[in-house]
């Protein structure tokens, strides 16, 4: 397999696949951060998390269009007034969605799968009427189109570069919001012992809503993100939801940190089997591989200690 | 039996009525006309289909919801308006269409289900649908045993011919050699690089395409397959950095479409260079509109029809889908197969003189329509169609400029010898 390159081949492939694999890192972090949050934090598994993606690509979809309408010599910094919009869109409707359904059934965390696979299918078909069955075009600015060529094979795309920005900015503020804020202290507390933090006069449900929310406001910005390198029609949601889930049960339900650790290890796998095996196969390899570790391993590979 | 639509005849006949301007004369005439042009309901339905003195009824059968719903929406729309154009020449032997349309869900086994009861409850006179093969699988014993007419509009993978199948669309030789000979000798070409979506249209196409340019002494540098709805193609994107092919042949399907041309023009790979270039027979224009002009401006696609063909055939369905579905809507390859297949239906029973499925079927070889927006078509013995195939080159404002067509029909070659 590695017989038919020569050394200087090798040397750039190596480069160029490691550098695909990042990009596939921030993608499978920016997918699944959002995830995390409500899933390792509050247990409730979120079926409709590819939707609320959809949903901050339609979001951005629609801004473009606002924007090449009216305003177009602003056309070049639609993308990051179409960031926040997703954000906020996707985490008013997460809001709303806990308060008229996750909070009802915090008790029967296996019944959140059936509920939000329901909220999905209805999302689904929101967007089929809203925007129609077929894929809608997002238009980029020009400046976040091209590429940055380094050697004669390896180009560094922007949208790339700008993907993997973003996700470290997400990263950081998740992180700073939840380990260095009064707000994430309180969340981290509900998530280990909920009774406890209620009785030391924490609103939980407040901070639950909040969770959720903020779960879905993230999901938003990614799915703004990503119509920069993927399709946006009501059932595209779908095609992230199963690598979402495996990036957050790899890496440890509940922790933020092992999520990224996870993102990495299967991205970087992939990435570079990708190359030598056939597309097909290099996902199926990789499947099998997380499943293996997982046997060995069922909490993950980062797990809070928590006394149950 | 003379043929002559109801409304020419009626327009004839009520021109005179108004000039005399007597009622009782009109009258007599329009009972005339009636009992002219719609010959009795026993004679051209011996088999008990869904067929009246004035109505017949035929199945609609694509998905609406799921995920083909994106595809198979514009071939619902072609069908309906089909339909709704035969409907106003006067019907199908003096008979009204009536269509059922039921919804296969994106669900091989909702497709078989739903295709029974239009065969069996409804008695539906032919039917107008499926897009993936595994749809057409699933619904083909049906239609077998229950002895169905299904006209099927997707440009498909071969290997298959059934009574019971009117294909619409192209089989795999008719789009693949010709787009290969045409990159070969007009941009001499030499290398091609293989990819798609993983499932049997690319694969069995890409077996055809491989033999063929193989056959020709030219070179494979690389084959990959990647599962329905991917979206990161980096990974092959640098393998072909590095295997600079002449021609990069992509069969990606659906939304990964999206994603992998979007990829390619942010990794720096310039299509209107054409090095490489860029060779497609599954992406439309309904696909384009998903991908963004500027991402694949410059790619090339063989295909039978474009939006942008310029006869006047073309240029009436353009006009009467605009107006029916929008300014705004685009016309792809499959969404004209589709409309071909109303007319071709309509054009078998007249030549039959009945709508039985057995003298329809005998009637279909030979059927020709000189009015296809294509141009013109001719149903071989094999059921498939005679067509030109065109290359496309695509233009950021989502159209394709037709640059070349074949001089001759292409003839449908369902189980090409040598490329299995």
């Amino acid at each position: 397999m590695f017989s038919d390159y020569s050394t200087a081949e090798l040397v750039s492939i190596f480069a160029m696949q490691g550098f695909a694999g990042l990009i596939l890192f921030s993608v499978f972090v920016l997918m699944a951060l959002g995830l995390a949050i409500i899933f390792g934090q509050m247990g409730v598994i979120n079926m409709a998390h590819g939707e609320f993606m959809i949903l901050g690509a339609y979001v951005t979809y629609l801004i473009s269009n606002l924007f090449s309408e009216y305003m177009p010599a602003l056309f070049g910094i639609y993308f990051f007034i179409a960031m926040i919009a997703a954000f906020f869109t996707a985490g008013a409707l997460g809001a709303f969605v806990e308060w008229a359904m996750i909070r009802h059934l915090y008790k029967r965390p296996l019944d959140t799968l059936l509920a939000t696979w329901g909220l999905s299918l209805i999302m689904q078909q929101l967007y089929r009427t809203v925007f129609g069955a077929r894929e809608v075009g997002v238009s980029l600015p020009d400046w976040l189109m091209g590429s940055i060529p380094m050697t004669d094979t390896i180009d560094i795309p922007i949208n790339g570069l700008f993907v993997m920005g973003l996700t470290i900015v997400i990263s950081v503020s998740v992180y700073l919001l939840m380990f260095k804020s009064r707000w994430g202290g309180q969340v981290r507390a509900v998530v280990q012992n909920r009774p406890m933090a209620g009785a030391v006069g924490i609103n939980t449900e407040k901070s639950d809503r909040m969770t959720f929310a903020l779960g879905c406001a993230i999901a938003g910005v990614a799915g703004s993100a990503f119509t920069m390198i993927g399709s946006t029609g009501p059932t595209a949601g779908q095609l992230y939801i199963v690598d979402t889930f495996l990036v957050v049960v790899f890496g440890g339900a509940q922790s933020l940190l092992g999520t990224i650790a996870s993102a990495f290890t299967i991205s970087q796998a992939q990435s570079t089997m990708e190359f030598f095996l056939s597309g097909s196969m290099a996902k199926v390899l990789t499947l099998l591989v997380v499943v293996g570790i997982l046997m060995l391993r069922p909490q993950g590979l980062f797990a809070l200690k928590i006394r149950h | 039996m003379k043929k002559v639509p109801l409304s020419k005849a009626l327009g004839r006949y009520s021109r005179r009525a108004l000039l005399c301007a007597t009622a009782a004369l009109s009258a007599s005439v329009m009972l005339a006309t009636a009992a002219y042009a719609a010959p009795k309901t026993a004679a051209v339905n011996t088999t008990g289909l869904a067929v009246t003195d004035d109505e017949v009824t035929v199945g609609i059968l694509h998905s609406v919801t799921g995920t083909m719903a994106i595809s198979e929406t514009g071939s619902v729309q072609a069908e309906k308006l089909a339909i709704e154009q035969i409907n106003a020449m006067g019907g199908v032997l003096g008979r009204k269409i009536k269509y059922i349309q039921e919804d296969g869900a994106s669900d091989w086994p909702t497709f078989a289900e739903k295709s029974k009861k239009l065969l069996v409850n409804d008695n539906v006179a032919a039917v107008f649908g499926c897009w993936t093969s595994a749809s057409r699988k699933a619904v083909l014993p049906v239609f077998e045993q229950y002895n169905g007419m299904l006209y099927y509009p997707t440009f498909y993978e071969g290997l298959e011919q059934s009574p019971n199948v009117i294909y619409t669309g192209q089989e795999a030789t008719q789009q693949i050699l010709a787009g290969i000979d045409w990159v070969v000798k007009e941009k001499g070409a030499k290398s091609f690089f293989l990819l798609g979506s993983d499932y049997i249209w690319p694969r069995t196409s890409n077996k055809i395409a491989r033999k063929h340019i193989e056959k020709k002494g030219l070179k494979v540098v690389g084959e990959e397959y990647y599962p329905l709805g991917h979206t990161q193609f980096n990974s092959v994107i640098n393998k072909i950095k590095l295997k600079k092919p002449d021609v990069i042949y992509g069969i990606v399907v659906g939304g990964s479409n999206v994603a992998f041309y979007k990829q390619l023009k942010a990794a720096g790979i310039d299509l209107t260079k054409e090095k490489p270039l860029l060779l497609t027979i599954s992406v439309t224009e309904d696909e384009i509109r998903g991908i963004g002009g500027e991402n694949i401006e410059g790619a090339y696609a063989a295909m039978k029809y474009f939006q942008s063909l310029d006869n006047p055939n073309n240029k009436a369905f353009v006009k009467a889908f605009k107006a029916k579905y929008g300014e705004d809507i685009v016309i792809g390859d499959v969404t004209q197969a589709a409309y071909l297949g109303p007319w071709l239906w309509k054009a078998a029973v007249e030549k039959a003189g009945s709508f039985d499925i057995d003298k329809v079927r005998e009637a279909s070889p030979g059927i020709e329509l000189t009015t296809a927006p294509e141009g013109y078509v001719r149903i071989h013995e094999n059921h498939h169609l005679w067509s030109k195939t065109r290359v496309g080159h695509a233009k950021k404002d989502g159209q394709y400029d037709v640059v070349y067509e074949t001089k001759e029909l292409m003839e449908p070659d369902p189980f090409p010898k040598g490329y299995q």
